[in-house]
């Protein structure tokens, strides 16, 4: 059984992620449970979703609860921090370094934590492995394939190969982004192996 | 072949294959793709209706003139749709009559936490329960079976957890249901007293034998374990259970009213305790305990927020308790107006101007937080009106300090009646149209105003400021909420009077139109540190040490903070100071 948390701020991109890992996984024989966000809190604000897959044994709840991650994707740093207690110990934590102010921080009444990143490292009772998505998809050629690159990442974690991720990608992205998300997912699949 | 469906694409999917020909919705979280999902079957009429109790009524046309008929809300829409619904529940349908409506259990975008079987309960309509998309398509079939069988509505309560999960789902062919004969029945279809009175008899008899049948309904079944603990369980809550407690007996109820007694209590003898984990009101505990069978259950979840796997195995298990999911010590996110929304710009100028604000529910709802921090009151659908209206009459001039707020979905939703009934009684006040030509919040969903029907067709808009004037309503007038000067004018103007206004604040919503993208950047030479361009309450303006930056990633260059900014500090590159 698989347990996935995918942590972001509303307009990111994680239900596009959450949806093509669901529909890899039914691809290949899995049960499989997502659990979405929509509405009010989609707005700017907190967005958590939860994807389940199993191929041992049926899978009742839709929602991940503390402790049961095996991975936590997050596609910002406050929200990995935030998070970070979905992780069972032992898991994985993929981590999109940028930054992104919450209004609190914006009006001054919060501080954004010092050293986000370092906390996430300090307090994950898991492996991290941090990158600059966002960074990477605008070499690709778009802000928003942020949510492809950070999923080539989490490939390497799952048991579906390369090619099986490309068509899940190509089957829930509209044609004239196909080439870029593949790239972007690729970009992110083959992170950390050249440099 | 095998689909993963969201339970609101299930529902739309069970009802395509129950020969369900006409489906009218009003759009709200957590119910809203349903009718989107529906608008894809091009065998089913299916449309926007401009509100919940419309939809209904649409719906028992239908159905009363032999179509299978839907119609989908969220559980406060129900509270609209109530009038119809409760004496539908008397008159009978011919043709099935379903609908769907999506309760919010830990409010993740709603305004309470009601629970649908409670009003179901109160109309005397059976409702039935689905734990996962299967059932929601399966249970859609079962729904219209029943809505015919015993000639009544059928209500589908889903929660956001049903409603919003993907999980697989085998899809069936289109059953071929034939119109069914309209014959004039007045006795049955005219709600006079003297019909009522008999068929509220026949209602109590319907339930009655409803009730009975539902010992032998496939939709309640045991799933026998270990018979230490027993419980019976439903909808979402049923999945927790599952995963909580695997080893012990459940009864898992898929019709959630009314109950099937001989079956829960040959259920509750053969177990050595019995405990009830249901969603929300003790609805089940409260009727068990009714009659006489020793139960308990909400004493341990609790009524309020999710019950979720780990809370049931501290509870009845013993494990540790996993304590509430949410984690401090951070700065909270929470939702904001997007970059360049239209609201911005109307909420910066009331801040402004520190009147006080009756607003409404939708995005811009969200002027309530800070640093806006406009908002006064928000309840429910078209409230802003007729509270304001109350206000005036309670105080009489607090229509000087006072404007009503609500968007162009909501006021043909509820808030026409609410205007009408402003200029008929004579009242002040200023009421603003946040027009943004589209509803927001729950995802862009067509109205009457916008322009198109729920298929994308072009359709006839309502001209609000024709029916301002049909009214009788003189002071009427359209400004753009981005130039602030004359929007500040407009407000200023309006509230001085002492006779009724309209302001139709009109900005197409930034998600439905391509944004410049060019994004403005903060000259730090320039920039003063007044921080006023802050108080926009901007998801792409940080607050620095040294002043403001902007954060290009988020800024959709819509250029309102330069409007804003007194010191030409905010502009885009290359164009300083313009």
């Amino acid at each position: 059984m698989l347990n996935i948390v995918i942590a972001g701020v509303g307009g990111q991109g994680t239900l596009l992620a959450s949806k093509i890992l669901g529909q890899l996984g039914l691809n290949h024989g899995y049960d499989v449970k997502v659990s979405e966000v929509h509405g009010m809190s989609q707005r700017g604000g907190s967005v958590i979703t939860y994807v389940r897959l199993s191929k041992e044994e049926r899978l009742y709840s839709s929602v991940v609860e503390q402790g049961k991650a095996d991975v936590l994707l997050a596609f910002e740093c406050l929200e990995a921090l935030r998070s970070l207690p979905y992780v069972k110990p032992g898991g994985t934590v993929i981590v999109n370094t940028q930054e992104i102010m919450p209004m609190p921080v914006i009006t001054g009444a919060a501080k954004y934590p010092d050293g986000c990143l370092g906390q996430v490292k300090a307090k994950a009772k898991a492996d991290v492995i941090a990158l600059d998505a966002i960074g990477i998809a605008k070499e690709c050629g778009s802000n928003k394939a942020v949510n492809t690159v950070l999923m080539g990442v989490l490939a390497k974690k799952l048991p579906f190969s390369r090619g099986q991720w490309h068509s899940a990608i190509v089957q829930n992205v509209k044609p004239e982004y196909a080439c870029v998300n593949r790239n972007a997912f690729d970009r992110g699949y083959y992170y950390g192996e050249n440099s | 072949m095998k689909q993963l469906l969201l339970g609101n694409e299930a529902i739309a999917r069970g009802a395509y294959e129950a020969g369900v020909r006409i489906s009218s919705a009003y759009p709200g979280t957590p119910s809203t793709e349903i009718n989107e999902a529906m608008a894809r079957y091009s065998e089913v009429y299916s449309e926007w209706a401009p509100n919940e109790k419309v939809a209904v009524e649409v719906a028992l046309g239908a159905a009363v003139f032999g179509a299978r008929a839907m119609a989908c809300m969220k559980h406060v829409g129900l509270n609209v749709a109530a009038d119809p619904l409760f004496t539908a529940a008397y008159t009978g349908v011919n043709a099935g009559l379903v609908l769907v409506v999506a309760d919010d259990p830990g409010m993740h975008s709603s305004q309470n936490e009601q629970d649908t079987r409670m009003l179901a309960r109160a109309a005397h309509v059976p409702v039935l329960d689905p734990s996962d998309s299967k059932e929601c398509k399966d249970f859609m079939s079962i729904a219209f079976d029943i809505s015919e069988k015993y000639d009544t509505p059928v209500i589908v309560r889903l929660t956001t957890r049903v409603a919003h999960a993907r999980t697989v789902v085998e899809p069936g062919e289109r059953k071929d249901i034939p119109l069914k004969e309209y014959a004039k029945n007045t006795a049955k279809f005219v709600s006079m007293p003297g019909n009522m009175i008999k068929r509220h008899v026949a209602v109590e008899q319907r339930e009655k034998s409803l009730a009975e049948d539902a010992d032998l309904l496939s939709v309640n079944r045991i799933e026998w374990g270990d018979k230490e603990l027993g419980v019976i369980t439903s909808g979402a809550a049923y999945n927790y259970v599952k995963e909580a407690l695997p080893e012990v007996s459940v009864l898992k109820l898929g019709l959630a009213y009314p109950l099937p007694r001989r079956l829960i209590e040959g259920f509750a003898k053969e177990v050595s305790e019995l405990v009830v984990i249901e969603d929300m009101e003790p609805f089940f505990e409260d009727a068990i305990k009714a009659w006489g069978i020793p139960c308990s259950g909400k004493d341990k979840t609790g009524i309020q927020g999710e019950i979720f796997a780990g809370k049931i195995a501290a509870k009845f298990k013993g494990d540790p308790d996993p304590g509430p999911m949410t984690f401090g010590g951070i700065p909270v996110r929470p939702p904001v107006m997007c970059a360049g929304c239209p609201h911005r710009g109307l909420y910066y100028v009331l801040s402004k101007l520190k009147l006080n604000v009756l607003s409404d529910i939708g995005c811009y709802t969200l002027g309530a937080l800070p640093p806006l921090n406009a908002v006064d009151t928000c309840v429910c659908m078209g409230a802003s009106i007729g509270m304001a209206h109350g206000a005036e009459k309670a105080r009489g001039g607090q229509s000087k300090k006072t404007v009503a707020v609500l968007g162009d979905s909501t006021f043909c939703h509820s808030g026409i009646t609410g205007l009408l009934n402003m200029a008929y009684n004579k009242s002040a006040g200023t009421v603003i149209i946040a027009d943004n030509s589209i509803t927001g919040m729950t995802g862009h969903q067509d109205n009457p105003m916008s322009g198109k029907d729920l298929s994308g067709q072009p359709a006839p808009q309502l001209d609000a400021m024709k029916l301002c004037e049909a009214m009788g309503i003189k002071n009427v007038r359209v400004v753009d909420p981005f130039d602030l000067k004359a929007l500040e004018n407009a407000i200023r103007e309006e509230t001085a009077r002492d006779e009724l206004s309209v302001i139709i604040s009109k900005r197409p919503c930034a998600l439905i139109v391509k944004q410049p993208n060019t994004p403005y950047y903060c000259d730090e030479a320039a920039c003063r540190n007044c921080g006023l361009c802050l108080k926009l309450g901007c998801p792409a303006i940080v607050k620095t040490e040294k002043g403001v930056r902007v954060e290009e990633s988020q800024c959709v260059g819509c250029g309102l903070c330069a409007g804003v900014c007194p010191f030409g500090a905010l502009s885009i590159r290359g164009n300083d100071h313009a």
